[in-house]
């Protein structure tokens, strides 16, 4: 029998289950980082040269760019990746460089992290016509097929199933490559995403999928939006997973790096959740209420850029002088960068009826 | 009168219309919690509560199918979408069964569900979330479809699609929300469904526009008044049911007719209209009928891409000109 009328009727989130003294647990659990060293995760000194190097670019790239949009020097939408930097880099690092990846809008870092120039990157944003897609996508579609990154995508969910997409073909053409698919833990909710799922294992798709679980999409904790834990609905489609820390980038490194050559050698999918937390509101227009300062400060505190600042000074890999020569050569990078955009032409205003479709005379309804 | 913005009407809309129907309940992405993406449903979780305030996961089309279930088994639901660029997920709920499930079984289900939210461009904001879904929508049977352009109309409006017992697609502007304007004191304020207005009085040249177009062509019409042109401005603000009886009254006094339409050509609400008027109206036709659209081509993000991509005050006031004979 139905229950009774009630007054209790509510449809609230009921969160994750794990309420504390009623309250929905915001943010998200981070696993424990791994304990290994770079040389064990056969990872040179250089290499991690590198990586600091990109993990700051991303952050310096993304201040900056933030700065110029508060100046009014470009519009439209502006998702921030701060603070996640360390899931960028660890997956670039460890996967081929014919890995196919493909991310949402949150997309600067994964771009530059794939070889979107600083210059192409910021004259994206101001919509100029030297931009990595021209100016005709801005923050949100960032691509460079050529090496093998697809782009952001601004349908929530949208691009997941055409990571399986990528997947199928490269196991059509037996190329030996991989795809990447990374999203938001928002987009777990989508019917996209459980219908992707299924067909991946069914028809052996090699492809990573890879939530970055940021504890919030938009406004909504994450427990507020989607049930049990996320990296759990891998077994329903009898597919791998794990719970990688997204805030230490050895952590992603080595977990991607594992996955990375199971997929390839079983071709069979497998599911990550990343967990992470981004710094800066959804976009530029967020004003945070929903979360505490102190939340945000507590996860700070694992800084994926300052850990990995801390590891090469603790190991005596680069002198603090050796690392203000990479900040700053970064720095002037990302200060060029602006002015390339700044000085940049607008496309011409042909370009407004380029790349619609395969002809170079295509037709257009009047 | 009152002065309000647009969210606000649109809140008082769904606030009288929850009051007086216990019936009635919205659900949607951070309408609850968050007080609206758009903060039109800000205070009413506080006053209504988690039962009939409704936050829902990013599932378009899982929520709007529950609400269409919901619809009927006899609630009156409000789905609202963060644009009706994601209600593309949600199509097939709209389309195959909200607008259907009455008429395949025979009459046996009632369908009151109001699918509301912004339409159209907004900005930079890219080739995803730029498109005018009304004339879409109008294509298919057993679907309403209202795209207001001021306050006022949108209270009016928006109470009566509540109470209509027929899915209702009901479309707003992020762009608009904040916009000021006079709304009707009256208790129980209603407009009626497929009523246009005629929103400036001129006799020279028809102009037919809708939501944020509407504004456009009011801009147009006061630098055209001062060409010495006299520009009527119908506001049909129902898509469908189409208020063309106004229309065609309007072009037998000024017997000429531009339509603004922030969607692209082909088969859109311009083409709709035009071939109405040629049917309709035309012996009283002294120049073809000219429409202002969206080119054939998706959103781009480059500020100066984008407008000229928009339709302008500049581009009614060149198909003016056209129906007019003055260039
Ligand atoms: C289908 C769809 N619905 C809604 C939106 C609006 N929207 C954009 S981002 C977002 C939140 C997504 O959060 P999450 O997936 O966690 O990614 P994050 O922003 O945290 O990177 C929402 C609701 C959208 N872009 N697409
Ligand atoms: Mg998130």
């Amino acid at each position: 029998m139905a229950k009774k009328k009630t007054d209790e009727v509510n449809f609230a989130p009921r969160g994750i289950g794990d309420e504390k003294d009623g309250a929905v647990q915001k943010g998200v659990d981070l696993p424990a980082p791994t304990k290994k060293k770079h040389k064990s995760l056969g990872l040179s000194e250089d290499d991690l040269k590198a990586m600091y190097e990109q993990m700051y670019l991303q952050r310096r790239f993304e201040e900056r760019a933030m700065q110029q949009y508060q100046k009014g020097k470009f519009g439209g939408f502006l998702h921030l990746y701060i603070g996640q930097e360390a899931i960028s880099t660890g997956t670039v690092f460890a996967l081929n460089d014919d890995d196919d990846i493909i991310t949402a809008y949150r997309d600067h870092g994964w771009g530059l992290c794939r070889g979107i120039t600083p210059d192409e990157g910021m004259a994206e944003l101001f919509g100029k016509k030297t931009g990595c897609s021209k100016g005709k996508g801005g923050s949100m579609h960032f691509a460079k097929t050529e090496n093998h990154f697809w782009g952001g995508y601004g349908i929530v969910g949208g691009h997941i199933p055409i990571g399986g997409g990528l997947a199928f073909a490269n196991k059509y053409n037996q190329n030996g490559r991989i795809s990447a698919t990374f999203f938001g833990d928002g987009a777990v909710d989508q019917g996209a995403f459980h219908e992707t799922f299924n067909i991946a294992n069914l028809w052996g798709l090699p492809a990573i999928f890879a939530v970055e679980n940021n504890g919030y999409s938009m406004g909504t904790a994450a427990r507020r939006h989607t049930v049990k834990e996320i990296v759990d609905r891998a077994k329903a489609y009898g597919m791998k997973s794990k719970v990688v820390n997204g805030m230490d980038v050895f952590s992603v490194y080595e977990a991607m790096k594992e996955v990375s050559e199971e997929v390839r050698d079983s071709s069979e999918p497998y599911f990550l959740e990343i967990r992470t937390y981004r710094y800066r509101g959804h976009s530029m227009s967020d004003p945070q209420k929903y979360r505490t300062k102190e939340e945000l400060e507590e996860y700070q505190k694992n800084d994926p850029i300052e850990r990995l600042k801390t590891y090469l000074k603790d190991e005596k890999i680069l002198k603090d002088k050796e690392i203000e020569e990479i900040e700053e050569k970064v720095e002037q990078e990302v200060l060029d960068a602006v002015e390339f955009a700044d000085n940049s032409d607008f496309p011409d205003e042909s370009a407004l009826y380029d790349d619609m479709f395969a002809e170079d005379e295509p037709y257009f309804h009047n | 009168m009152a002065e309000l913005q647009f969210r606000e009407a649109i809140r008082e809309a769904i606030d009288e219309e929850m009051a007086r129907e216990e019936k009635v309940f919205i659900m949607g992405e951070e309408v609850a919690e968050y007080n609206g993406a758009y903060k039109a449903t800000e205070g009413l979780l506080d006053k209504y509560g988690y039962k009939r305030v409704i936050d829902t996961p990013i599932s378009e089309l899982g929520f709007s199918g529950i609400g269409v279930g919901a619809a009927m088994n006899g609630l009156r639901p409000i789905v609202e979408f963060m644009t009706f660029n994601f209600a593309v997920l949600a199509a097939d709920q709209i389309i195959n069964h909200a607008s259907k499930a009455g008429y395949m079984t025979g009459g046996q289900i009632s369908m009151p569900i109001v699918f509301r939210g912004p339409n159209a461009s907004a900005g930079q904001l890219g080739a995803t979330h730029s498109v005018a879904y009304d004339s879409m929508y109008a294509h298919f049977p057993g679907l309403k479809v209202i795209y207001t352009s001021e306050p006022d109309d949108a209270k009016g409006l928006l109470k009566s699609a509540i109470r209509d017992d027929n899915p209702v697609i009901f479309m707003e502007s992020e762009q608009m929300y904040g916009m000021k304007g006079e709304v009707s004191e009256e208790e129980d304020y209603i407009i009626p469904i497929g009523k246009g207005k005629v929103k400036r009085e001129g006799s020279d040249v028809t102009i037919v526009a809708h939501g944020k177009m509407y504004h456009v062509a009011k801009q147009a019409a006061a630098q055209l008044e001062k060409d010495g042109v006299d520009v009527e401005i119908i506001d049909p603000r129902t898509v469908k049911p189409l208020d063309l009886p106004l229309i065609v009254e309007s072009i037998k006094k000024t017997n000429r007719c531009v339509v603004v339409d922030e969607a692209h050509p082909f088969a859109g609400f311009a083409a709709e209209i035009g071939f109405l008027i040629q049917r309709e109206a035309f012996d009283y036709l002294d120049a073809p009928v000219q429409r202002v659209t969206l080119p054939d081509v998706n959103a781009p993000f480059a500020k100066n891409l984008f407008d000229a991509w928009l339709p302008d005050a500049k581009n009614v006031i060149e198909a003016v000109n056209q129906v007019t004979y003055r260039n």
